[in-house]
């Protein structure tokens, strides 16, 4: 076959064309980055270990504690239009009145204001990687105690929260119209997500996408989050991989002790607060010539599928599980980034 | 009301309305009602449009529906031996179309009569009233006539309680509710019957005004309840009247008690959401862009929205939320602003263009023709940010090879695919979206998913770099070109020629705009020049490399040659400094190919080149200034060439000395004698048959003909003839390009400035 040359042009323009395309517009822009995005490898082949004093002073330890320790199910969120940090009162209103509209249909009349639910917005102040991030907010839903004389605030129902971790690369792309919040995390029912996530599309005409993590994704997360110093350590680092087969598909699980996994992690790792792309593959093919000698499966094989360290545990569904407190944001600030490339 | 006296009513209305009176076309005239005002406007595109879709619908299965409704209205045939079964046939084909496309508000006015008569059994019955989906509306004149029919109390109490049911969950849907509302008292009455009790509750709930508010009403519901204890339903309509006439109920309802009506649109669940998206379909005017899916896809994983499209709606809901309070009139005299379900036509958005409130969801704008408009020449940013990214998302969630197992949205992606495609067309112009959806998803293309719609995308990329593009886009879709099938290229290839178009369309159209807007590419005529060169002469090597690939096909020549012939206008038709010829192997492909309408079509492309070519001389000429877009003399050089070829081949015999050179001695080793004139016009193989066929018209009894007769002045009623066959190709290309002398000779266009 041919080789595909172009001939001579005849217009005898001077320079290559890509010199006139200077993107005018912030469309233009975006599709110019998306063309990077595309043509070249699609994450940087170095990332920063997550640095453990990047959480802002202000937290709320109270609220960041409420944020451990729970599944979360991962979405990403186009920018919200129109959102403003001033009418979260309101919000909480409306979504309230949304909620249970939603949950009555069907239902012919509701008499009185009987709600058997709140809807409380309130921001995460200080989560967030710099100052240019917009602020996180919290939304709960609580129900409320039926009787009149125990007016307290009752049971968590759903939580959902919305975030920027080190956003940049959105938030220069948008206009003072726009919301940043690219990571949307859930925990509750799905059927409560579903109607947070309507009323949050129809109000400020946002777009919210699972988040999976596919195995690539996962293996930077092993390497990343074992290159973390922790000072005792919660959980075993343990792997799992998938292998299709049927009628049922096989598990493997693979567990390490977390300082032996730390170790193979030093033995890698060159260049302090840097990870790089070769160090993550050898530290994977470490895991698998480990695991073939033993037991002559060759792991590369199959799929990983679920990631658990005693910084977070993550799975290929879009779960995700933060455990250490002092990671929290570094741990945020990743899965931000794939949330941006999964909207970009 | 008995069956005889309805019989004639209908064919009362008939003769009114169409002076027939056979009952039989009463189903066609009701299209035909139905269709004047619409059908001028449906396009092929009328898809979501229900009088359009059953306008189109198959003919059989109208006719099915007809014969089916006939067969109700005869009534059952007691002789008939196969009757159960033709009953089924009928009823099937009545649930499948009313389960699809609904049944037109006449349909469902004699079945609905026919359910309710109880001419045929109970299950019959049940099975006619679970399908009265209708279309788009109920006339409120069937509802009154099936109310009569339960006065006479010929059904069964359970096809009396589906049919409250079905009242109760199609009441939106009736068209007017005057009559209907006249009959308050006789529905009253049925709240007597236990079993309709709760069904008549929540109709009179529906139906309720102040007026029907009346002491013996409400002395009545107390006695009722008095006897039937608390019954959620009577409290829904006791404290409905309590609401309008709060002096007459004394009675403490409970305030803060939820009350519920038993469920009754769950039979009808997916039906209604059907015929709402129906009815919520833009407004009549604009039927050429039908848009929107067409039926109701199932809830699956969608956050409960029917479709993949939103539904239109104003955004007052965010713009109020900015102030603190709001009031009640704020909200309805929203001065200044305009309503976008007010919006029905082109001179109203004109009018209210400044101060048009948009949706809340800008995705909704690729179901309304006119918002599209809108979005195509407002430049505000928000908006066409909010648009994108909610067609990237969309895109990449519903794109159905991303994930496994997901094939059997198949035909939704289609039609939301078809949707943007529609739009596209109708802007004439391409989403930046769909572009950078290609990015991502053309790598991961099979090539035959979606085919025809993914191609359309590639065609309707907007104009951009090529040398930018090529990377993601083209070299994807060369890989699937060269291992794909003859069909897939020549699609590759036309859509490739439309993609051209709607780059020199665009082209054209923003060099005369350029003082007045701003265009979103600051380019240089130059570059943008450049750009097209390459793409044509990147199909120029496709089109190269699949000739060989496919043994010169002919029909794949075809399609090469329609793209050179919007290439060989470009600076005729577009305006555009912009003259590129075809690739030799293109060329002599066509020239020695033994397809008579290939050879035409290549005659009719020099042609036009040769105009082109002229008239960007005749330019240069004119203004003297060294212009940046002269023609470089290789252009003309490589035209004069081809020229001298094809008039060598075809006119002067003498084939082999310019143009293709060949040697002579390879040329004697072949052992023809006579190769000089062997392609020219008579002895040309694609012409030889014309030159038999002219030679047998001139004598028909000549038992052999010799083609080597025709010379002088048979030569040029030979040519007359070849004309007068359709090949207008030729008849251009040799008036332009021979001159008509002794000795025939090329006519070239001089290169040297010394025309």
């Amino acid at each position: 076959m041919d080789s595909y040359d172009v001939p001579e042009s005849t217009p005898s323009a001077s320079s290559r064309p890509e010199d006139y395309f200077v993107g005018a517009t912030p469309l233009q822009k975006r599709l110019e980055s998306i063309r990077k995005q595309t043509s070249f490898i699609p994450t940087p082949p170095r990332r920063k270990v997550p640095q453990c004093s990047q959480l802002q002073e202000d937290v709320d330890p109270q609220k960041v504690a409420f944020l451990l320790h729970k599944q979360w199910t991962l979405y990403s969120l186009t920018p919200l239009y129109k959102f403003s940090y001033s009418n979260l009162k309101e919000y909480s209103r409306l979504l309230n009145a949304f909620i249970v509209a939603e949950k009555q249909k069907g239902l012919a009349v509701e008499v009185g204001e009987d709600f058997n639910i709140k809807v409380i917005f309130s921001t995460l102040l200080g989560m967030k990687g710099t100052q240019r991030d917009p602020e996180a907010f919290l939304v709960q839903i609580l129900s409320k105690s039926q009787l009149p004389s125990e007016n307290r605030e009752g049971k968590v129902l759903w939580t959902g929260w919305f975030c920027c971790i080190f956003g940049d690369s959105l938030l220069e792309t948008v206009s003072e119209d726009f919301t940043c919040l690219p990571l949307f995390l859930a925990n509750g029912a799905e059927s409560n997500t579903a109607i947070i996530g309507t009323w949050f599309q129809k109000t400020f005409d946002c777009y919210f996408s699972p988040l999976t993590i596919n195995a690539f994704n996962l293996s930077w997360m092993a390497a990343m989050w074992t290159a973390c110093k922790v000072d005792h350590y919660v959980a075993t680092t343990e792997f799992l991989w998938s292998v299709p087969c049927s009628p049922q598909s096989l598990d493997i699980s693979y567990a390490i002790h977390p300082e032996d996994a730390k170790a193979l992690w030093d033995s890698i790792h060159k260049t302090p607060g840097e990870v790089t792309q070769e160090e993550v593959d050898l530290f994977m093919d470490c895991l698998y010539s480990h695991f073939h000698r033993h037991f002559k499966i060759h792991l590369s094989a199959t799929r990983l599928v679920r990631v658990s360290t005693s910084v977070a545990s993550a799975h290929t569904d879009g779960k995700i599980k933060i455990l250490c407190h002092k990671y929290l944001i570094g741990v945020l600030a990743y899965l931000t980034e794939l949330a941006v490339f999964q909207i970009e | 009301m008995s069956p005889q006296k309805r019989v004639k009513n209908v064919k009362a209305q008939n003769r009114i309305s169409q002076g027939s009176n056979s009952f039989q076309t009463t189903l066609s005239a009701w299209k035909v009602k139905q269709g004047p005002s619409n059908s001028k406007n449906i396009s092929k595109h009328g898809q979501n449009n229900p009088v359009g879709d059953y306008e189109h619908a198959d003919d059989q299965a109208e006719d099915a529906l007809q014969m089916a409704v006939e067969y109700f209205e005869k009534g059952p045939v007691k002789t008939s031996q196969n009757k159960d079964k033709t009953l089924e046939k009928h009823l099937k084909t009545v649930e499948n179309v009313a389960w699809k496309n609904g049944l037109a508000s006449e349909e469902i006015d004699v079945l609905l009569n026919i359910a309710l008569s109880g001419k045929f059994g109970n299950a019959v019955n049940t099975r006619i009233l679970k399908c009265m989906i209708p279309a788009t509306v109920i006339s409120q004149d069937s509802v009154v006539k099936a109310v009569s029919w339960l006065c006479v109390d010929k059904c069964s109490g359970s096809t009396k309680v589906l049919f409250y049911r079905w009242l109760v969950a199609m009441f939106d849907f009736i068209d007017r509710k005057e009559q209907i509302n006249l009959l308050y008292g006789f529905f009253f009455a049925s709240l007597q019957d236990d079993a309709l009790c709760p069904y008549v509750c929540h109709l009179l709930y529906l139906l309720t005004k102040k007026e029907n508010v009346k002491p013996f009403r409400v002395r009545k519901l107390l006695d009722l309840q008095a006897k039937m204890g608390m019954q959620p339903h009577l409290q829904a309509l006791l404290s409905l009247y309590k609401f309008f006439a709060p002096a007459l109920i004394s009675v403490s309802l409970p305030v803060r008690k939820k009350i519920y009506f038993k469920n009754s649109e769950n039979l009808w669940k997916m039906a209604l959401l059907a015929v709402k998206q129906r009815n919520q379909g833009p407004s009549p005017e604009p039927l050429k862009l039908m848009l929107g899916p067409a039926n109701v896809r199932p809830l699956k994983r969608k956050w409960n929205s029917l479709s993949i499209i939103p539904v239109l709606n104003s955004s007052s809901y965010t713009k109020e939320y900015g102030k603190k309070e709001v009031s009640l009139s704020d909200c309805l005299n929203r001065s200044g602003s305009f309503p976008l379900e007010q919006l029905k036509s082109f001179p109203q958005l004109l009018q209210n263009i400044h101060c048009l409130e948009l949706p809340s969801q800008m995705g909704s704008v690729l179901n309304n023709s006119l918002l599209l408009h809108y979005i195509n020449c407002v430049r505000d940013e928000p908006v066409l940010l909010r648009f994108y990214y909610w067609l990237s998302q969309t895109l990449q969630e519903e794109c159905i090879w991303y994930k496994v197992n997901n094939y059997e949205h198949g035909k939704e992606f289609t039609n939301f695919l078809d949707t943007i495609i529609r739009a596209e067309c109708f802007l004439q112009e391409g989403f930046y979206s769909c572009e950078a959806f290609l990015y991502k998803s053309l790598p991961l293309w099979d090539g035959l998913c979606c085919r025809s719609q993914f191609l359309q995308l590639v065609s309707w990329i907007p104009f951009s770099s090529f040398s930018e593009v090529k990377p993601l886009l083209f070299d994807h879709l060369a890989q699937l070109f060269f291992t794909s099938t003859i069909y897939f290229k020549c699609s590759v290839l036309q859509s490739l020629k439309e993609l051209l178009q709607n780059w020199l369309l665009w082209l054209s159209m923003d060099i005369h705009m350029k003082p007045v807007t701003n265009s979103p590419l600051e380019t240089t005529l130059g570059g943008s020049m450049n750009s097209v060169s390459k793409l044509i002469h990147y199909v120029g090597w496709l089109s190269t490399t699949a000739m060989r690939l496919e043994s010169n096909s002919t029909f794949l020549l075809h399609f090469i040659l329609d793209f050179y012939e919007k290439v060989c206008d470009i600076y005729i038709n577009y305006n555009l400094p912009l003259v590129v010829l075809f690739p030799p192997g293109i060329f002599y492909s066509a020239l020695l190919s033994l397809d008579t309408s290939i050879l035409n079509q290549l005659c009719f492309i020099m042609h036009r080149y040769r105009k082109n070519l002229t008239a960007a001389k005749k330019n240069e000429l004119v203004q003297k200034t060294k212009s940046e877009f002269n023609f470089s003399s290789k252009t003309y050089q490589e035209f004069n060439h081809y020229l001298t070829s094809m008039v060598g081949c075809l006119w002067t015999s003498k084939p082999f000395g310019k143009g293709i050179y060949i040697d002579p001695e390879i040329l004697e080793k072949t052992g023809v004698t006579e190769y000089k004139n062997s392609l020219n016009v008579i002895h040309h193989p694609s012409f030889l048959s014309y030159a038999v066929s002219f030679l047998l018209q001139e004598s028909p009894e000549e038992r052999t003909v010799n083609v080597s007769s025709i010379q002088g002045k048979k030569w040029s009623w030979y040519l007359d003839y070849l004309f007068s066959q359709g090949l207008q190709g030729l008849k251009l290309f040799i008036r332009s390009s021979v001159h008509h002398s002794s000795v025939p000779r090329a006519e070239g266009i001089n290169y040297n400035n010394q025309y």
